[in-house]
């Protein structure tokens, strides 16, 4: 386990996980040797996340930011490209090394209750990771069990070892799978959806949870969500998906201030904070459906509902990274 | 018009009964809701909010315990109106529900125009011809082109199949409309268009609203009056002005505070503890063990004070003969 | 596992009346099932039932003690009188002595002994003895039965005797001995039982001046224990008691090798997909198409019919049973469930969340499939036992009926014999359906009615 004082200046810049032309695609059922088609989940994205660092992953169902996740976590291989943690490549990683790779990533799903096996206690929910990478001293195992609660506010541990996932409100539930995914002190936590099935008053403490964890540990954070309105405080930099593709990326207080990129732009203006005045006023909404993964937009993947949409290069051409304003990054050809 | 009240909720009670004993669903809620206006019940998971759907569309459970209390629409006590009676004469016709999981309930093997026009055909006796145009107008003023009419359900998306329950439930044009957590399952964006279509619809149609949410922004998308329900019971009932604003209840005021906000620096603030149980819920104010200004008469149950027109709270604190300091 | 499960689903299942009497009679047979091997030893009752001299004292196809008790308690016991409690006069003579044996007893039941034996027993005799039999009746009446040289080791089945029938006016030994007289005729008549005290009077001339002589006259009853006999004077209750573990053994042994076996096939096909779930689902096809009855009389027919060999080819053609199937639906969604994707997230090996993660989800829902389970097994044992392919040695329930099959019981009135297997047969169903239906409304929430 690393901690922020034990970092490098240098290392805080090297990335601890990259994602180079990284490409995640399902192929679906073929017939024989005739290929019906792929989804394409993850389609092109590159990114570097340094050491430390919250970043949130921002998009709607379906733009691949779960695929994502599990491509970074390797469970799914990528279809082309290739993630690289601490300058190793995932591809290469096998047996041990895999094994190894897994207690370096921690994993926080959207549905807390689901994430826990309805029959095993907290104390076994918590034990199991550790069973798995080895741990055999029963002593030791318990005490970092009651580490891993206690880190997680949820005290005093005796009052919850004995309980079953059913016993535990929602909000607790996730703090048992964010124990979990703490326990083995990985150095990247990916928190796919994590709030989105809580109480609206949860939803603070668990962010607030994961954000002064991810502080006091150093980790690096990948938070995965489809909710604009709640990355602000709690992740430095945003990445925004669409079918599969990153198309905005920024420090958070940039893109919610200064949304460069199409999507982005109506993404935030679909979006409404609490106010009476939002009953009378209609949200400009880009026309169309999402994308579909099966046969996506050719070049940029937002041009049939873009308002800002030129025939003849929007619709031919990728658009490539531009940094229209510092540190900030968009794909789209209006920045050229 | 607006003046006329259209549905009258008297001390609504609901308990089921479950192994773990009864759970109070519904505890005593009582509201007027007027024509042409839009009512948002906002609440957490398992305060009873769709239980107060499923009871005003008497979808009760079998195993209900306890019903209470007493629902008039239209001076009709649909409550005690005979089954057949309550399907011929409110169903569709003078009140629709839409759930959040309606868009799975389709019929898979029916076209989606034939099922949005079937309550026309089956209600008022409408021939094929005349019901279908009827559900081609409500398509379009709920937002779906009118080529949809003809397609399956599969062949439409999330979005567009909510549309269609929308359009269902409006086809028959019901003075009221139950809309229970509509969006919750939708995109972003999605969102943002279906909450559009029923804010053209209200203007339109006049159609009068009950929109059940457990979030925040959305509530704000519609209602004109917001009903804050808290552990079965409503703890504060504003217009929404009043309510984003500078709501009343303890609980009000920290709900809003814990919502995160795209376009304000101030960080969001938690509300500490959980929720307590339906099945044995506390005895007094039931908000009182997670409320910072918690006093000696919060051992008691608190009545809906008055704080205004039309403006009620739920909360100690707003007794004439209240300590000064803390509310709103 | 839970035990906070596992004690939330007892407090649920105290509530089904029905659960807990099957509780009752599942204990009942499972106390049983403990007590027969410690009572009769495994080796003691397969020598037994195979057949021995220890069963001569008892009658032939005698009904149980209950149903007497049920039709009026008439019904005559068997009665033994032996020498060594009877006033033996001995006189002795140069080269030998003289026994006189008054072998009596009193007899007032409301019928007629089954059968009449005399075992006489006369071991280190150079010569052997010399008997004369005379038979003394209530009402003074004497009658001489024959002279006879005594073995070793004699048996005088006076039942037998065609003479002494002829002498009784056509009346068997058994009946005609102890009958009023006058009551045997006319054609309609029904021989009536003289009650009092009879004497059989043995006269032995013993050629040894130390050897011993016994004798037993055993008037067979016409009711034996709580079970009754069969037709080789076999104890019933021997056979019923021991066909309890047997029974239960052989369910639960097949219904657990059956489940576990196809549960993990099952979960391994899920987890694995492709040409390993493939080849699982073709091998189940295939197998649910075989007979599994004709299979096993091909088995019992060819090789033996040991239950130990009924009982492997029972599981081995249970594993790629339609139970994969069934388990393959219901792990299908599990194997999407967040948690087990969760478990490979931290590195959990492929047989690890088959079995700790797969299974045991599952698990509370197979409980009530595996112990209504158990009883058709239990009933597959039985009617294999039936068809005659019943264990070779082993005294079963099914054997039991298999031999009244054979000997025509429900013909010849015996019912009993039929009865009392198959009513431990429908007890063992009861009982575990019974709780087994219970179970199935605790761990299955849809079925339960609230």
């Amino acid at each position: 386990m690393s901690s922020p004082a034990d970092l490098q200046p240098e290392d805080a810049k090297a990335p601890l996980i990259a994602a180079r032309d990284l490409h995640t695609w399902f192929e679906l059922r073929r017939w024989g040797f005739l290929r019906v088609g792929a989804v394409r989940a993850v389609d092109g994205v590159e990114f570097a996340l340094a050491a430390g660092e919250a970043v949130a992953f921002v998009g709607e169902s379906g733009c691949g930011k779960s695929s994502l996740a599990r491509t970074l976590l390797g469970l799914h291989r990528p279809t082309r490209g290739e993630v690289r943690f601490a300058g190793r490549s995932l591809g290469d990683l096998e047996g041990r090394a895999l094994k190894a790779y897994r207690a370096e990533v921690g994993y926080v799903q959207q549905d807390p209750y689901g994430a826990l096996p309805p029959f095993l206690d907290v104390r076994r929910i918590l034990a199991e990771p550790l069973i798995v990478h080895g741990v055999r001293d029963r002593a030791e195992r318990e005490r970092r069990i009651r580490a891993a609660l206690e880190e997680v506010r949820l005290s005093p541990a005796e009052a919850y070892l004995g309980q079953f996932p059913h016993m535990l409100s929602g909000g607790q539930q996730q703090r048992v799978v964010i124990a979990r995914a703490l326990i083995l002190a990985p150095r990247l936590l990916i928190a796919d959806e994590p709030v989105s099935m809580l109480d609206a008053s949860v939803r603070v403490e668990i962010l607030e949870l994961l954000r002064r964890i991810q502080r006091e540990r150093g980790l690096t954070l990948a938070f995965i969500t489809h909710d604009l309105s709640t990355v602000r405080h709690y992740a430095e930099r945003i990445f925004v998906m669409y079918a599969g593709r990153v198309v905005e990326s920024a420090p958070v207080d940039d893109l919610l201030d200064h949304p460069q990129h199409p999507y982005t732009q109506a993404l935030l203006a679909a979006i409404a904070d609490p106010d009476a005045a939002n009953a009378t006023r209609l949200r400009e909404v880009p026309a169309g459906e999402p994308p579909s993964l099966l046969h996506p937009p050719a070049a940029c993947r937002f041009h049939p509902r873009c308002p800002h949409f030129m025939a003849g290069l929007c619709d031919v051409e990728d658009p490539p990274d531009f940094e229209p304003r510092r540190d900030h990054r968009s794909a789209c050809w209006l920045h050229r | 018009m607006r003046d006329r009240t259209l549905l009258r909720v008297e001390a609504l009670e609901l308990h089921y009964q479950t192994r773990r004993g009864a759970v109070h669903a519904v505890d005593g809620v009582s509201f007027d809701l007027c024509q042409g206006e839009a009512l948002v019940v906002l609440g957490e998971s398992g305060c009873g909010k769709s239980s107060l759907a499923k009871a005003l569309m008497r979808l009760l459970p079998r195993n209900v315990h306890h019903t209470a209390g007493r629902v008039t629409l239209d001076g009709i006590d649909i409550m005690t109106l005979p089954d057949e009676r309550f399907r011929r004469e409110v169903q569709w016709s003078r009140m629709a529900l839409v759930m959040q999981a309606s868009m799975n309930a389709l019929n898979p093997v029916v076209r989606v125009g034939e099922q949005v026009a079937e309550p026309l055909r089956v209600l008022r006796g409408w021939p094929r011809g005349k019901a279908l145009a009827r559900a081609a107008e409500v398509f379009e003023l709920v937002g779906v082109s009118t080529d949809f009419l003809a397609r399956y359900p599969f062949e439409l998306s999330g979005g567009m199949r909510q549309r269609a329950v929308l359009a269902m439930a409006l086809v028959a044009e019901p003075a009221l409309v139950i809309l229970d957590e509509p969006t919750s399952a939708l995109d972003v964006l999605t969102q943002a268009s279906i909450m559009n279509a029923l804010k053209r619809v209200k203007r339109e149609l006049g159609t009068s609203f009950i929109l059940i949410t457990h979030d925040v922004a959305t509530s704000s998308e519609l209602g004109d009056r917001v009903a804050l329900m808290y552990a079965g019971q409503f703890v504060e009932v504003a217009d929404a002005a009043r309510f984003f604003t500078a709501p009343a209840h303890p609980y009000s005021q920290m709900l809003m505070a814990s919502v995160p906000r795209l376009r304000q620096r101030a960080r969001p603030e938690a509300i500490p503890g959980e929720p307590p149980s339906l099945a044995a819920p506390p005895g007094g104010c039931r908000y009182a063990e997670r409320c910072p200004y918690r006093f000696a008469r919060c051992a008691k149950d608190p009545p809906a004070f008055r704080l205004g027109e039309r403006h009620r709270a739920r909360c100690w604190l707003h007794a004439d003969d209240a300590p000064a300091g803390g509310g709103a | 596992m839970s035990g906070a499960r596992w004690r939330e689903g007892w407090r649920e299942l105290r509530r089904y009346p029905s659960a807990l009497l099957g509780l009752a009679i599942i204990a009942a047979l499972v106390a049983l099932a403990l007590y027969t091997p410690i009572a009769i030893p495994y080796g003691e009752a397969l020598a037994k039932w195979r057949g021995s001299e220890a069963w001569q004292g008892n009658p032939v196809n005698a009904a149980p003690l209950w149903l007497d008790r049920l039709t009026g308690g008439e019904a005559p016991r068997t009665l033994v009188v032996a020498s060594e409690t009877a006033p033996v006069e001995e006189r002795a003579f140069a080269g030998g002595r003289r026994l006189r044996i008054p072998l009596a007893f009193d007899f007032d039941a409301g019928d007629f002994p089954s059968e009449l034996n005399l075992f006489l027993h006369a071991p280190g005799h150079e010569q052997p003895p010399f008997a004369r039999l005379s038979w003394q009746t209530p009402d003074g009446r004497e009658l001489a039965l024959g002279g006879y040289r005594i073995g070793a080791r004699e048996r005088i089945s006076l039942s037998q005797d065609r003479a002494l029938e002829r002498r009784l006016g056509g009346l068997v030994p058994h009946i005609g001995l102890l009958a009023e007289p006058g009551t045997a005729e006319g054609p309609d008549a029904e021989p009536r039982v003289l009650p009092g005290r009879y004497t059989l009077l043995l006269d032995v001339l013993v050629f040894d001046e130390e050897a011993a002589f016994d004798a037993e006259l055993v008037l067979y009853g016409r009711v034996h224990g709580i079970a009754g006999t069969d037709h080789q004077r076999r104890d019933l209750s021997l056979a019923l008691m021991w066909g309890t573990p047997v029974a239960l053994a052989f369910g639960l042994l097949a219904a657990v090798g059956t489940t576990v076996t196809t549960l993990v096939i099952a979960a391994v096909g899920v987890w694995y997909r492709g040409w390993v779930d493939a080849t699982i689902q073709r091998l189940t096809e295939v197998n649910m198409i075989l007979p599994i009855l004709p299979i096993l009389v091909m088995v019992g027919t060819l090789y033996s019919t040991s239950i130990w060999l009924m009982l492997g080819v029972v599981v081995v053609l249970g594993i790629f049973s339609a139970g994969i199937k069934m388990y393959r639906a219901m792990l299908l969604p599990i194997r999407e469930a967040p948690y087990i994707e969760a478990a490979q997230a931290y590195g959990a090996s492929n047989g690890r969340i088959v079995l700790r993660y797969l299974i045991p989800r599952i698990l509370p829902v197979l409980i009530p499939t595996f112990v209504t389970l158990i009883p058709t097994f239990v009933f597959l044992e039985a009617s294999l036992a039936v068809l005659g392919l019943g264990d070779p040695l082993l005294p079963t329930w099914g054997k039991v009926l298999n031999d009244a099959q054979s000997q025509s019981a429900l013909y010849n009135g015996y019912y009993y014999w039929v009865v009392s297997p198959a009513v431990l047969l429908m007890l063992t169903g009861l009982g575990f359906a019974m709780l087994g239906f219970a179970l199935d409304r605790v761990f299955n929430p849809r079925l339960r009615s609230l």
